[in-house]
This record gives C-alpha cells, structure tokens and sequence, in this order.
C-alpha cells in the first residue's frame, strides 16, 4: 500500500508540463527526433506521435518512458482512454527516480529486461510488439517480480484516480458543491 | 466550555479513543457529570473538512501507522500493511461508518448453546442476553435517529437499491428495504437531512449521519466535564502495586510524552489497538499483558463474514449517486444450518467510486479482463455481505517484531478463514449473483474482503474470568478500574454491522461505571 499512497500524488505531475507544449508535429520533427511508434522520444521529452501532448520526463531514459507508457496500457488496456492519461499515470515514476536511484535503477532494469524478454520472442523490443496479446505473455512472465508489482501498484491509483479517467467512465464524483443527488438522478434507473 | 483538567487530577476517567464506544461513553459520563479526559490518537475532522474524493479521504482520514499481517486470508497478500480500514480522528470509524444500524438477535448472544460445537471455533455465549441490551438498543436508536425506529421514516431508494429491490423480490426475499440508517432522513438533532451525496465512507458533509465526531464528542464538551486531546497517542496503561491502574502515558501534538493520571480507565481503540495496548502495558506484575490472566486478550479476532458483488447491466445504474448502504436484505440472516453452515448474513447494497473500485474490484488483477469490468463502471450495481464469522483462538492480534512510528510493537493482524466462514461466502456469492442474474446481470464479479471494516472480538466480553477480557459491563476481570468500551468486547459477532450494539453497550457501560463510582466500588 506504500505504493499506492506515493503514486495517489502523481495526477499532480501533469500541471508541470513545459510551457509550450504541446508542440506540433512539425516543430518536434524539426527537432530531429526519432520516430518510434506511437511515440516521439525526444532528449528529456516524450510526445505523441500526434503531437497532441508531450511530457517533460527528468530522471529516466525518454525510451524507458515511451515503454512505461505501453506498458501501462497493456496492464489496464483502456481502448476508450488516451495515451496522455497512461502517460500521467506513470509520470510519478519519473519523479520518484529524480530522488530515489535505487527506483530508478529498477524502471531502467525492468524496461531493459522486457525489451530483452521481446528480443527472446523474435521482436525488435517491447515497444514494437505488434499484438497485444505476444506484450501481455512477456508481462505475465514477470508478474511476480518487484518491477512489474510496483508499476501495477502504482498504477491502479495514478490511472484511476484521474478526474479525465472519472469522465470517461462514466463516474461523476464528488457531488456537495452542486447539492448532492437527490435531485441529480440518484434514482433515475427506469429500466427495471 | 472543554474543561481543562491537569495531569495529575487523578479523579477523572479516562477514555482511550473517540469513536462509537469512546465517544458514547464520554458524553454519557460527561452527561452525569462525572469528569472525563478522552485521548484520541487523530486529529479533529468535521464535515466541512471532508474530502469528496476517495484517496484524498484515505489519506486525511485512514488509520495507517505501521501494522503487520498473517494467515490465509487475502487481504494479508494484497495489504499486508493494511489490514484494517479504519478511522484514526476524533469520532474514530463512526466518521467512516456507512449508518446501518441492526440490533444483534436473539439467538445470536447465544451462539455457543444456539450452534452447539463448531469445530475449530471458540463459541460462547455473550455473558448477556438481548433483553439486557433492548433498553439501550431503544436509547441508542434514539440517539442516533436511526431511520425506521422511532417514528422516524426510511430513507429513499437510490439506484443501486432499486436494482437489488428488484432482484430481491424476483428471488423471493420478504425482508428488504432501504434499511435502519443512522442517518437523518429529514431534519433531526440539530443536523440536516441527507442529499444523497454519495459519499458516507469519506465523512458525510451535510452531517446527516450520525458520527460521534460532532454529535457525542460537543454535546459533552458542553457539559464542562469533557476534554478530549486530539492527536495524543497512548503508549502505555501504568498500574500500581495493588494492581490498580493509575494513569495513561501518552505522546501529545507537539511529540512529548505525557502521563495522565485517572481514577479509573476505559479501552477503546478498536479491537486491533486495544488489545495492543492491553499487550504493550505488560509489567513484571502481569508479564502477559493487562487483564489478561485468561491468555485471551488479542485472541478470537473477528472481522465478519464479508464478500462483495458488483453485476453489470446494459443500461446505466450509476450506484455511486446517493447514500453508499442504501439498503438491506435480512432473509439470509436466520440461523437455518440446511444451508451448511452455522449462523446468517445480511446483503447491503455498497457502491464505490472509480478509484476504489479499481483498488478492491480484483486486488493484484491486470488485463483485458480487469479493464472491462472497469469500463462497466456506470453500468453496475453492487452490494456488500455481511455475516457472522466464527471466532477462532488463533486469529489474534499479537505484537510484530515491526515498530510504530514511537519504536513501540505494532501489531500483527493474524486471520485464516474458518471452514464456515468459507461455506457462508460461497452461499452468499451464489445468492448475490443470482439476485443480480434475475434482473439481467451480464456480468457479476464475486469480489473478496476489503481491509476489515468490522474489528471484534478481541477483549471478549464472558462470564467467567477464564474465558475472556471482562464481564458483561465491559469491566476487565482481572482489574476493577479497566474497562474496555469498543467492538472488542464482543463474544460473538452476529451478522449485523456493529456499531448501534457498541454504542448501546457503551451507554449501558456508563450506567454502571457512574453505580460502580457512587458505591466507590472504583
């Protein structure tokens, strides 16, 4: 649980974005980055390929993050949630390492290890698995181990307890500030 | 108007924590005008400070100094550090609680004569019976205004009552309805009335249910006779030679250690820290503990039978809107062994957010499965069960190698389920999810125990000192100025939610602590 309270603290993170961004597709090219997937990996900066958000990434490896990214993804694949909401969801991580080595040596082991584990399996790395499915064998084989257990952990709070991730789901929240719902549908259900 | 009273005033009693128990017995004795200094080891919340938001609320609010667990039970794998979820604040779990309010039955005080022999199980019967209890039940549901008692009419149905309502009717259930809630259900006591906002476990912010926090706790302050000190965490509980207790040491606000001296003093931490403290205040007089000649202080730990079903449906339920219990099913509570197994439970309605949902739907579990359950969120309802788990000698609270935040032994939550424990779940998941299925469910999820709500049991109540912690006034057998006052004293758990029979106890308790002071018996 020491986990999830750390990781209750990364929505946070998304606010201390670079002022700027995101930039658009064109400006990131011009920057000369290399195309990788749904993913531009920058020097301390991950983007979408669509350039529809960037994040600042300070203590690991850019590449370490675009695989977090997935990887969050295929733990809780949400295909209705987009891949800025998984990327505020690991950016706690990031944080963590700036103060913490011993995490951060964990995050680069373990992305180096899944990219090894894909190699193994015939892909080029983790992130270039085509299917879900052949990451998801590479992930059930290191479940038990700490790396995967602490991502897990971390990111059943960091993904769920976004407000954007509420809406999406159909959860409205907190409800005091608008009188509650006793006249906002708490027994609206009319299909029994 | 809180009276301020000195460390040395050795004529006040002294009560160790603010929730149902502690906060009842205060203001009750504070009423008769008898001097109380209560310690609680949280802060002061009240509504206007709650969170809306579940982890906010977890972390202003969750008991989470260091604890350890064992056995079989899942929690211990997927928590292993929290066992319980729990209140540390003045008003303790009372500011947590969902409001249901079940008088235990009959038949329930007597377990041990009613089940017979359960094997494995530690069964007694309750050193009282419920016609003891009824004229505190009817103090009690007075107090609290719960709903259903009293005049007082029933909340309305939400959303993810209506569902089980249905379900429960297509089943063939008599007995359900939006249940005895303490929680007003129009203006009562000084509170409003509820709006349903949905969020009961964080701390109710119109104030609707009832919680010690600002019903007991001020009505005593009011008196002049109470002063509760907030964020003091005991250590220790000091006797003297004659093995009578003394005084209570405790670590205030600001870090410094504290020793109130009291005339007599009352337990009620919940039933992992209570006996804790019991087990942490050993002296070479009782090497084993205080009160504990009977070796039972930590021992049959109960944390009620519990599980949890959420279905989903294919048009929208949106259980989160309104109050989070918002209805209960009794049919189940009976004691009828052609089931297979010994006692009853109670289905109640829960609803969760999307952020607890998450964390309790499949503690450990990842992938498409888990994520599509997840994407039903607004289309599901849930309810939670609640029933009568065994008590088992070897489910105990003892003290860890780990240490708090103070170096002193935190305490290790040990806990294997009981063959009929198991027996009941599965009946009631099979229950629950064919109520569900009979409303069109496309999906049900039989979801396993949360960190424990429901903390019993471990300073039992008995009627013999070599069967238990204290006798059926919550005195300690050994010493006659310890008392405990919280859900440790029960001998049984029976299948209701606990708190209107700790608060009806505590009231019953200051009767006879105020008899026990006038005959200067302490």
């Amino acid at each position: 649980m020491t986990e999830l309270y750390s990781a209750t603290h990364a929505v946070k993170f998304v606010e201390k974005k670079k002022p700027g961004y995101p930039l658009t597709r064109r400006q990131l090219l011009a920057q000369g980055l290399g195309l990788g997937g749904s993913f531009l990996v920058g020097s301390g900066f991950l983007a979408a390929s669509s350039a529809t958000w960037a994040m600042e990434v300070k203590a690991l490896q850019p590449g370490t993050m675009a695989t977090l990214v997935q990887m969050a993804r295929d733990i809780y694949p949400h295909d209705k949630f987009g891949d800025e909401l998984y990327a505020i969801a690991v950016q706690g991580h990031d944080e963590k390492a700036t103060e913490d080595a011993e995490f951060k040596q964990m995050m680069e082991e373990g992305v180096s290890n899944l990219d090894s584990l894909a190699v193994a399996a015939g892909q080029p790395s983790y992130l270039d698995t085509g299917w879900e499915s052949d990451r998801v064998a590479i992930l059930r084989s290191i479940e038990q181990d700490g790396f995967f257990q602490t991502m897990r952990g971390g990111l059943v709070v960091s993904l769920y307890n976004q407000p954007t991730v509420w809406s999406l789901l159909g959860y409205e929240g907190s409800s005091y500030e608008k009188g509650g719902y006793l006249e906002r549908g708490f027994d609206d259900v009319n299909w029994l | 108007m809180t009276a301020p009273y000195d460390l040395n005033d050795n004529s006040v009693v002294v009560i160790i924590g603010t929730g149902a128990g502690g906060g009842t017995l205060a203001n009750e004795l504070a009423q008769k005008g008898i001097d109380v200094v209560a310690l609680e080891a949280g802060a002061r919340h009240l509504p206007a400070d709650y969170l809306n938001d579940e982890w906010a609320s977890f972390s202003q609010l969750a008991w989470t100094d260091m604890r350890t667990t064992s056995g079989d039970w899942r929690v211990a794998k997927d928590f292993a550090n929290l066992p319980a979820w729990i209140v540390k604040a003045v008003g303790g779990s009372t500011v947590h609680w969902a409001g249901a309010s079940l008088r235990v039955q009959d038949h329930e005080f007597r377990a041990k004569s009613h089940y017979g022999e359960v094997e494995g199980a530690n069964l007694l019967d309750w050193p009282l019976t419920l016609q003891d209890l009824e004229p505190y039940y009817d103090l009690a549901e007075k107090k609290m205004g719960v709903t259903r008692t009293n005049g007082i009419p029933g909340l309305p149905g939400n959303n993810n009552f209506k569902v089980m309502k249905a379900g429960a009717d297509k089943l063939g259930y008599e007995d359900c309805h939006t249940g005895r809630m303490a929680i007003n259900s129009e203006p009562r006591d000084g509170r409003a009335s509820c709006r349903q906002l949905g969020f009961c476990f964080q701390g109710c912010k119109m104030g609707a249910k009832w919680s010690t926090a600002y019903t007991e706790i001020p009505k005593g302050e009011a008196t002049g006779k109470l002063e509760v000190r907030a964020s003091a965490h005991v250590q220790t509980i000091e006797h003297d030679d004659s093995g009578t207790v003394i005084a209570v040491v405790y670590i205030d606000a600001d870090g410094n250690e504290q020793k109130q001296a009291a005339r007599a003093v009352c337990v009620a931490g919940n039933s992992i820290e209570s006996p804790r403290l019991l087990l942490n205040s050993a002296s070479s007089m009782f090497p084993d503990g205080l009160a504990n000649s009977s070796g039972q202080v930590g021992r049959n730990y109960m944390r009620h039978m519990t599980g949890s079903v959420f279905a989903a449906f294919e048009n929208p339920v949106n259980m989160y809107r309104g109050t989070t219990m918002a209805g209960v099913i009794t049919d189940e509570s009976k004691h009828d062994p052609s089931r297979g197994f010994v006692g009853g439970y109670e289905l109640e309605t829960l609803a969760l957010g999307v952020p607890f949902m998450a964390a309790f739907l499949n503690p450990g579990g990842w992938g498409r499965e888990f994520s599509a359950a997840m994407d039903t969120y607004d289309h599901m309802a849930g309810l939670w069960i609640v029933g009568e788990d065994m008590p088992q000698e070897t489910n105990a609270i003892t003290l860890s190698d780990e240490k708090d935040q103070f170096g002193l032994p935190a305490p290790n939550v040990h806990f294997d389920d009981h063959p009929n424990d198991i027996a009941m779940r599965n009946h009631a998941y099979k229950q629950a999810m064919a109520l569900y299925d009979s409303v069109g469910a496309t999906q049900t999820h039989p979801t396993p125990p949360y960190p424990s709500t429901h903390n019993l049991g471990t300073n039992r109540m008995s009627a013999k000192a070599s069967d238990g912690v204290v006798n059926a006034f919550g005195q300690s057998h050994d010493i006659r100025n310890l008392f405990v006052s919280d859900g440790s004293q029960f001998t049984t758990g029976g299948a209701e939610n606990p708190t209107l029979t700790i608060v009806s106890l505590a009231i019953r308790q200051a009767d006879y602590i105020a008899e026990q002071m006038s005959a200067k018996e302490i």
